[in-house]
């Protein structure tokens, strides 16, 4: 057997280099959850040592980054749930996320879609963050969420419907020849 | 620590079919994982190495 065992006191530091290398995509999922840089970064921490005290029921060789993001939205429903005034969107968040883009190469409408994103349902968004941005499977995104595969299917469909209208209000055609324009 | 840059995500296959947005929303999620982590993180390190040394 060469392959160290993520759990126990040997295995620790497999399990750490595997929850550190998903730090960052915890940090993408929890903003495009919540929409505020600074609370999804007290999200992504706070899952992080919940994942690290967890670690033992982390299975070995399983998927590090979906385990995480179930934690991680788990976490992030009930601070939405305890504290629910904090936790939603305000427009400030928005423009300080606009700023931070500023210097990233951004040729697309990233303000129209952080917008469009604010405007989705907590699931749909969830759902769209999980498949259309984090490159999950329904079967994953289902597991994550807890819900059917059928249940993930529709509410990203319409997720998907819903920002497309947001997004390009006139209609069929595609706005991405504008955007790369 | 360079397994912070490791992607540890699946490979995404370009669908040409797909709106122009779609791309944006990987765009929003991948300007967010190439970002170095922030200060606040380092405490987390620490946190983490102290919960391993009692675990020990």
């Amino acid at each position: 057997m060469k392959t160290t065992e993520a759990t126990g006191a040997d295995g620790g530091d497999a399990f750490r280099r595997d929850l550190l290398a998903v730090l960052p995509h915890l940090r993408a999922f929890a903003r495009g959850l919540c929409g505020r840089p600074d609370f999804a970064d007290d999200l992504v921490q706070e899952t992080a040592i919940k994942a690290w005290s967890a670690r033992d029921r982390f299975m070995p060789g399983s998927n590090m980054r979906a385990w995480t993001f179930a934690i991680l939205r788990n976490h992030y429903l009930s601070e939405l749930r305890r504290n629910r005034h904090q936790a939603e969107y305000d427009p400030d968040s928005a423009e300080r996320l606009l700023v931070m883009d500023a210097d990233q190469e951004a040729p697309l409408h990233l303000s129209d879609m952080e917008l469009a994103l604010r405007k989705l349902s907590p699931e749909r968004r969830e759902a769209l963050m999980l498949i259309g941005a984090g490159g999950f499977t329904y079967e994953e995104a289902a597991k994550i969420c807890g819900c059917a595969v059928g249940t993930m299917k529709s509410r990203v469909a319409r997720a998907r419907d819903q920002l497309a209208h947001l997004l390009d209000p006139e209609g069929d055609t595609i706005g991405s020849e504008r955007q790369q324009a | 620590m360079d397994d912070r840059k490791r992607t540890p995500g699946p490979s995404r296959a370009r669908n040409s079919k797909e709106p122009g947005w779609a791309e944006g929303l990987r765009q929003l999620y991948d300007s967010v994982v190439h970002e170095p982590l922030p200060d606040s993180f380092d405490d987390l390190l620490k946190k983490l190495d102290r919960a391993e040394h009692e675990n020990d």
